[in-house]
């Protein structure tokens, strides 16, 4: 008796080893490429500014990321969300500019504009039940059509630079001046930032304090938690990059506006998956429909809705990606959707439903924006990009495969 | 190696993931003989078979299997099927939309370069046409043909692969009289021509009638062989060795009181099949369950039970369905499953994971799954209480886990079947719709499963179960519903209940109204 509970001590021990692993695997993946790329580039890779910029060029697509993971998980797939920006773009900019809204009305009607779509197209995929990869191909073509129609084929520049500062700009306040070496080592002025570093270490602060008292709770009612060392650890862990991204910012322009807008997004959204009964109610329909459905879950519903969140998000993206090119191009968002869906499958989304996490899919949309940042620093063309971005995605797929296999988990 | 032996099976064992399924069996097969397995549900007879046919490939068992007195190591069906070794299983593996003489051609056509003679096969798949005695047109495609025609094809099929041991997994479970008969006498003819032949089948007259060797499993063993040849071989004898324990301590002791009072009336429930809307698969069938009672519902395969009881379960099953449904004296209308919950209904599955249990979700998920609206505040999990309710589950129904947090893929039937259970009891439901809930289950669980069961009744509930395993039905319950052909064929108490009875009233003859 006493042999089998140890083996199935060992075993728990063994499966929590392995879950984490999985969950933090991706944390490493990014950091071992950052410092692969910070040999190849002599450290150019994480200056302040770079990193800054990373999120900077990055940003539209982890938006779109936060929306296709939780359509990824419920077992669908958006092709629309390239199309669906340039669209959402191009009526922002529209709405500013020939109907000269001011910017808070333009974010708001884009976004509702956004909403619409997904309400069109969450009806056909969840109601009307065409599958969502034919519906949203046909979205795909539409949108595409209908950013053509309203901007006549013409970028739209926005009147003002709000919309650049928005996707571009950083919080340039609460900052003091002092002598540091520039790029070239001669010490000139520069600004140090100290609202990321006040607000990294307050997110740090409550992340241990609510880590703590949930532990302590847990513990008090006698439930399973995790052995106090991967505890410690996984707090150590965390607070270290969230210091780091802090300090970094902090060196640059401060907070990059995006970064915020972000980082709320990824808050929200990963606080309705993990805590909601909405959130649960999708990993449910995702991972098994049918036994969804007979446990009394509207799973019609709760897909109709992931795709209105899309929608949305779309619309989010197309500003910030307006705002980006300081323009509303008729072409933008090309690749978009590939961009996003290939995040989510690097970052442990599951090709079948059921499985993936926010925080994931905005590893993977870093795994490749780093992928792309670097080599484009090294000087090497969007030609080996795709290649080596096309090998990084079968590969964490692949890794992906074997591991839940192994694992007894696929 | 004895030469009379075609097949010989040698302390064979197999485990599935918590359940040992085959357990140290031999098991002898002499050439140009019909052998007949013989068993309860879950005895083990048709994973025997896929070890042979080599579903399960070598490697993924213990022990050897003699085919031709050389040990086989079949890696796939493909395999075996060089060998000469045809398997057809219970669920017929045609492909639908394609015509008769390709599926009995289908995976052995000879191409000449790599073009096919179509029509030199239309002339060749008549001589097996005929051979079978299916007098069709080759052309036509075998979804238009019914079950018992297409089990011809199947045979037809295998014969055109020269086989010389064919193995038939209830052939005629779907048949009526007068097509297994037919089928009987073609597995006698197919004797002469010298195919020896292994048939699983829970029809005991039919086994009495063909066998040559009768071979009784049970729970994973081998119990008895018999040389029908040799002495004469009674279905009581039979029947004695398949269910082999004693009854009276299968099934848990029984102490609760039933009520008088009627919880749900179900009148006239007729339900249309999902496909073909105008085949009606429940035909006005009119049922009530009183407080406290444990309700069986018997009968074939196909008798309309999962039907009947999915339809109600907020028109979880059918294209359309009328009739009534009272709970305590008022009507209900369910449209989607969440309505039946809300109303106190709970369902579980037979299909456990299909539609039963999220597999890659962990225990705790899968328990609350159906209550996330009680144990959340504004659409926020209180994730403290879902741990709470997972566990008390854990604990009271014994679901053995190395914690609420594993993932349910990795347990055992009966303790997934706890969960699914488990999730249902969350949801606090006054009848519980229990459709096959011991099914591949080892004894012990089903045991444990009973106890659950005898529980809530005890507590004030209603339970409805659906069972093919007769004795589980004698056992468990207050009273039997005998189903067949999508109707309610009869009402059995406790008292007078046995399995004659209740096969005689499934296959009597619909009396007019």
């Amino acid at each position: 008796m006493i042999d089998s509970r140890e083996q199935s001590a060992l075993r728990t021990f063994l499966d929590v080893a392995k879950a984490n692993m999985r969950n933090y695997s991706m944390f490493l993946v990014l950091a071992l490429i950052m410092i692969g790329f910070a040999v190849l580039t002599n450290g150019v890779n994480l200056h302040p500014r770079n990193f800054t910029y990373i999120f900077i060029q990055n940003s539209y697509i982890l938006i779109l990321a936060v929306g296709m993971v939780l359509v990824i998980i419920v077992g669908n797939i958006d092709l629309s969300v390239g199309s669906l920006t340039a669209f959402t773009g191009a009526m922002a900019a529209i709405f500013f500019n020939r109907m000269g809204l001011g910017f808070a009305a333009t974010v708001a009607l884009t976004l509702f504009v956004g909403l619409l779509v997904g309400v069109y197209q969450g009806y056909f995929i969840a109601f009307v039940k065409i599958p969502a990869f034919i519906v949203t191909l046909a979205g795909m073509m539409l949108f595409r059509g209908l950013t053509y129609i309203v901007t006549r084929v013409t970028p739209i520049t926005p009147r003002t630079d709000i919309f650049k500062n928005t996707a571009s700009g950083t919080l340039d306040v609460l900052y003091i001046m002092r002598m540091a070496p520039n790029n070239r080592g001669v010490m000139v002025e520069q600004a140090f930032h100290l609202l990321p570093l006040i607000l990294g270490a307050l997110i740090v602060v409550l992340m241990v304090v609510f880590g703590m008292r949930d532990r302590r709770n847990k513990i008090k009612n006698d439930f399973h938690v995790l052995p106090v060392g991967y505890f410690i650890a996984k707090q150590v862990f965390m607070a270290a990059i969230l210091m780091y991204l802090s300090y970094k910012f902090a060196l640059y322009r401060g907070l990059p506006n995006v970064f915020i807008i972000l980082g709320i997004t990824v808050v929200i959204f990963t606080f309705i998956t993990n805590n909601t009964v909405f959130g649960r109610y999708i990993y449910a329909v995702g991972g098994n429909a049918r036994s969804a459905k007979l446990s009394g879950i509207n799973s019609e519903r709760v897909i109709f809705f992931v795709h209105v969140i899309m929608g949305m998000l779309c619309g989010l993206s197309g500003i910030v990606f307006t705002g980006y090119m300081n323009s509303a191009l008729p072409d933008a968002g090309k690749d978009f959707e590939l961009e996003a869906i290939a995040a989510c499958f690097i970052g442990g989304a599951s090709t079948t439903g059921g499985v993936g996490t926010i925080i994931g899919a905005m590893m993977g949309g870093l795994v490749m924006g780093v992928i792309n940042n670097g080599m484009s620093l090294m000087s090497i063309g969007a030609n080996w990009q795709y290649v080596v971005k096309a090998s990084v995605l079968l590969l964490a797929v692949w890794y992906d495969i074997y591991t839940r296999k192994k694992s007894g988990l696929g | 190696m004895n030469d009379q032996y075609i097949l010989e099976v040698k302390n064979l064992t197999k485990d599935f993931p918590g359940v040992r399924a085959l357990d140290d069996v031999n098991f002898s097969v002499r050439r140009g003989e019909i052998h007949c397995l013989c068993g309860e549900n879950g005895a083990g007879k048709s994973t025997l078979m896929n070890v042979i046919s080599g579903v399960h490939p070598y490697g993924s068992y213990e022990g050897q299997v003699f085919f031709h007195g050389k040990e086989a190591h079949y890696k796939s069906v493909k395999d075996s099927e060089k060998d000469n070794l045809a398997i057809i299983h219970q669920e017929l593996a045609l492909s639908p939309y394609l015509s008769i003489y390709e599926n009995i051609f289908l995976g052995h056509i000879k191409p000449k370069f790599g073009v096919i003679n179509w029509s030199e096969l239309i002339v060749a798949s008549k001589q097996y046409l005929d051979k079978v005695g299916l007098h069709e047109d080759p052309d036509t495609v075998v979804s238009k043909m019914g079950v018992g025609k297409q089990q011809l094809v199947e045979i037809a099929r295998a014969l055109s692969k020269k086989v010389e041991l064919l193995i038939l997994d209830e052939p005629t479970s779907s048949l009526n009289d007068a097509e297994s008969e037919k089928l009987l006498q073609l597995i006698l003819e197919l004797k002469k021509e010298g195919i020896t032949c292994i048939m699983i089948s829970h029809k005991l007259n039919e086994v009495l009638e063909i066998a040559d060797s009768i071979t009784v499993l049970r729970d994973g063993k081998t119990i008895k062989s018999f040389d029908t040849n040799a002495a004469k071989v009674s279905e009581a004898e039979l029947i004695q060795h398949m269910v082999g324990r004693d009854m009276t301590h299968r099934f848990p002791e029984k102490k609760h009181q039933i009520s008088d009072e009627v919880i749900l009336e179900v009148e006239d429930w007729t339900v249309f099949h999902p496909e073909y809307p105008d085949l009606a698969v429940v035909k006005g069938a009119s049922f009530r369950l009183r407080k406290g009672e444990i309700l069986a519902f018997c009968g074939p395969m196909g008798a309309g039970r999962t039907e009947l009881m999915m339809s109600l379960f907020g028109r979880s099953y059918g294209s359309r369905c009328s009739g009534t449904v009272k709970i305590d004296g008022k009507e209900h209308i369910f449209h989607t499953p969440k309505n039946a919950i809300s109303a106190g209904l709970g369902y579980v599955s037979e299909d456990r994971k299909g539609l039963g249990l999220i597999l890659i979700q962990d225990v705790k998920t899968n328990i609350s799954n159906s209550s996330l609206d009680k144990l959340s505040v504004y659409g926020v999990v209180n994730k403290h209480e879902e741990i709470m309710a997972a566990e008390k589950y854990r604990k009271s129904l014994g679901i053995k886990t190395p914690s609420i947090d594993q993932m349910v893929k990795n347990l055992s039937g009966g303790n997934q079947q706890k969960v699914v259970l488990s999730r249902c009891l969350l949801a606090g439901p006054s009848i519980f719709i229990v459709d096959e809930p011991t099914r591949g289950i080892d004894v012990g669980a089903k045991y444990e499963i009973y106890c659950i069961l005898n529980d809530l009744v005890a507590s004030g509930k209603s339970v409805i179960m659906i069972s093919s395993e007769m004795p589980e039905a004698i056992g468990m319950a207050d009273r039997i519903y005998v189903m067949n052909e999508g109707r309610i064929k009869g009402e059995i108490s406790r008292e007078e209940a046995s399995q004659e009875k209740i096969m005689t009233m499934a296959l009597q003859k619909t009396q007019e109204k």
